[in-house]
Order: C-alpha cells, then structure tokens, then sequence
C-alpha cells in the first residue's frame, strides 16, 4: 500500500497527541485548508488510525488513502470538502 | 396506610425498606437512562420536599429517592405523577430496562436503543417473574451499557455486504477491522466472514460507501452480574428484523417462567439444565415456527 504516491497540500503530525485531541488536531489542520487541498495526516497505529478516519469522514471530508508508513504510523491523505 | 406494613406490597413500588425505620428508598421508573426536564423538575421538588433533598443514580440507569416517609407514600407517588414520573419495581419481576444512547445520538451506534428500550418496556416490564429478569440494550460492540450482564442483553450490530464498483482501495477498512477478518490482496478487500463480528467499523469508515451494512441485534442470554458473574451467551446469528427479536426474546422469557425454581435466577436455571433446551426454544423462535 505504500507504493502509491498522493500529492498533498499540506501536512500534520498527530501523532504527538493521544484521544480526542488527535482528531482536533487533524480537524484544526484541515479547517484551515482551502476546499479541494489535500492535506496528509500522520497518525499512531492503534487507537488513532482506527477512529481517526472515521471521525474525518463524518465531517464530511473525502478519505484518499491510507498509507502504511511501516514505522509504526499511517498517513491518511484527505480532500478538504467545505461544507455547502 | 394502616395497620400492617406490607413490604412486599411496596417492593413492588420500588419503595425498598432502609436501615431508618419508617423510612424506604423509592425507586423511580426510567427507561433507558432517559428522563425529560418535567420528570426531573418534579423528581427535585419531591425530593426536596419528601426526602432530603438529594436523589441517588442506581448502577442501571434508575434514580431513586432517599429518605421518603412510607406513611407519605401515596402522597409521593401521586406528586410524582404529576410530573410524569412512575415509581419503578423490584423484586421477582421484568426490571428498568437500560440503554445507551443508541444511533439516533452517537455516531457508534448501529441500532435505535431507546425506540428498543421503550417497546422492550411495553411488552415486559413489571412482568413477575420467579426471579428478576433484566433487559439491557447496547447500541454497537463498544458496548457501553453491557449487554452480557443482563439475562437477556441486546447489541446493536451489522450484517455487512462489499460493493466493488466504488472501492478505490485506500485500506481503511483493512485498518479499523478489530478481528483480521478484511485483507487486501492486489489492491482488492477481501472479505473472511468467519472472523466478521459484525461491529460495522468498516461500514461506519468507508469513504466509498463501498461497504454497506444492515442494522441487526446480537442477543445474548443468561448474563448476571451481582453476588455471582456470569457472562451472558449468543446462541443465535445476528438477528435482522425486530419480529424475530420480539419472538426470541418472548422465547427466553417463556423458558424462564416455565423451567426456573422459585427465586432462581435465570443463569442457575440455565446451570441447572444445561444451555441446550434454551438453545433449542430460541432457535426455533428464531427460524420463526411455532414451536
């Protein structure tokens, strides 16, 4: 799964922050994109990649992929979709 | 009230007998953890007025009132009306039935608790029984309200089917599944229905709506949780609609009656005699025949 390459706009590391402040901090990251950017978050196995993505999701952002870092991290590449 | 107190009269009341004498505990009715700000409002001025002004939670859900007089009984009960607001029961009989806040509030959720809960409560509730009998309701696997504690517990889950066409594999699902039952095998998710619990983390994170899941309920059965820990079984598949959940349920309440001794509660029932003619009833209630 590594293999692909995604183009990205931005960038943010959660993987400093344990549950809930991951996710604010991936959602803090990406209201600050312009709609369409993609932005790659870089999350913690475990916990974080299992709730993370989901939680980006019901926000209402569109999930690229999820790349397996094989360092004991994940990035999930996101498009921002402002609300309508 | 005159004469002789009859206490197991009030039990049924939820009006339960303190150490103080002349003075009980009483339990009021809620369903699923859920009261309205009437019911409230009216719960504090009893409270304040009858009791000492404070109330207790129950570990299931339920809110009691200390302290009230039993010669103010009735005077309480019907105060407490006013707002809404029923007295529960204890003793040999179908208890509060509890519930988490189910899909229509949490976004865990996979099936409607509350909506559950109330008719669980319609159909059973106060139901006497040879021993207590209680009905728990859990919305998904996280299972906050914990369904195997219960002698009939109910959990919400997922059938889950794979659609192809909108997959563009970006492995999420692979990720969140907690039993290894999705792989990806040349950039395609492949499904191992043996392993799937049926926890609908895939369904509820696809970006692609590629996984669709349908709500169902996972019961299991003869869970206990006071002086003696047992935790509840599943004998039955998911169960995907709510007459074949109302049928088993009433299947498990009927062997219950049928089998238990007096003051047995359900699991030493089911120690008694072995799982297997409880397996056998709700099988049959669940393939849907008359038995």
């Amino acid at each position: 799964m590594a293999a692909e390459v995604i183009e990205f706009d931005e960038q943010v590391d959660i993987t400093d922050v344990v549950c809930p402040i991951t996710f604010v901090k991936a959602k803090v990251a990406i209201d600050e994109l312009e709609d369409g950017q993609v932005i790659a978050v870089r999350m913690n196995d475990g916990e974080p990649v299992q709730n993370v993505p989901r939680s980006i999701k019901e926000e209402g952002h569109q999930i690229l992929k999820l790349a397996d870092n094989e360092d004991g991290t994940y990035t999930l590449y996101v498009r921002k979709v402002e609300e309508a | 009230m005159a004469g002789e107190i009859n206490y197991a009269e009030l039990k049924k009341g939820g009006f339960m007998k303190q150490k103080q004498k002349g003075f009980g505990s009483l339990r009021l009715k809620v369903i699923g953890g859920n009261l309205t700000a009437e019911n409230i409002r009216v719960i504090s001025e009893v409270a304040e007025k009858y009791g000492r002004g404070y109330v207790h939670m129950t570990s299931r859900q339920g809110v009691e009132i200390p302290f009230i007089n039993v010669e103010q009984l009735a005077e309480v009960k019907e105060a407490l009306l006013k707002g809404g607001v029923e007295t529960g029961v204890c003793g040999p009989r179908v208890r509060t039935v509890t519930a988490c806040q189910g899909s229509e509030i949490c976004p865990s959720g996979c099936i409607d608790t509350y909506t559950l809960a109330k008719e669980l409560d319609e159909r059973y509730f106060g139901r006497e029984l040879p021993h207590k009998f209680k009905f728990g309701v859990t919305g998904c696997m996280n299972n906050c309200l914990k369904a195997e504690e219960n002698d009939v517990g109910i959990k919400g889950g997922m059938e889950i089917t794979y659609n192809e066409e909108p997959c563009f594999s970006c492995g999420v699902c692979v990720k969140v599944c907690r039993t290894g039952a999705l792989s990806m095998e040349d950039g395609k998710v492949v499904l191992d229905a043996s392993k799937c619990n049926h926890c609908g983390r895939c369904v509820k994170s696809c970006p692609a709506d590629a996984w669709v899941g349908t709500p169902g309920y996972i019961v299991s059965f003869g869970g206990t949780f006071g002086n003696f820990i047992y935790q509840g079984e599943e004998l039955l598949p998911i169960i995907g609609d709510k007459e074949t959940l109302f049928r088993v349920t009433d299947a498990a309440i009927e062997y219950f009656e049928e089998n238990a001794k007096p003051s047995e509660r359900f699991r030493k029932t089911l120690e008694r005699l072995g799982i297997d003619g409880l397996k056998e009833k709700v099988r049959k209630a669940y393939e849907g025949g008359e038995e």
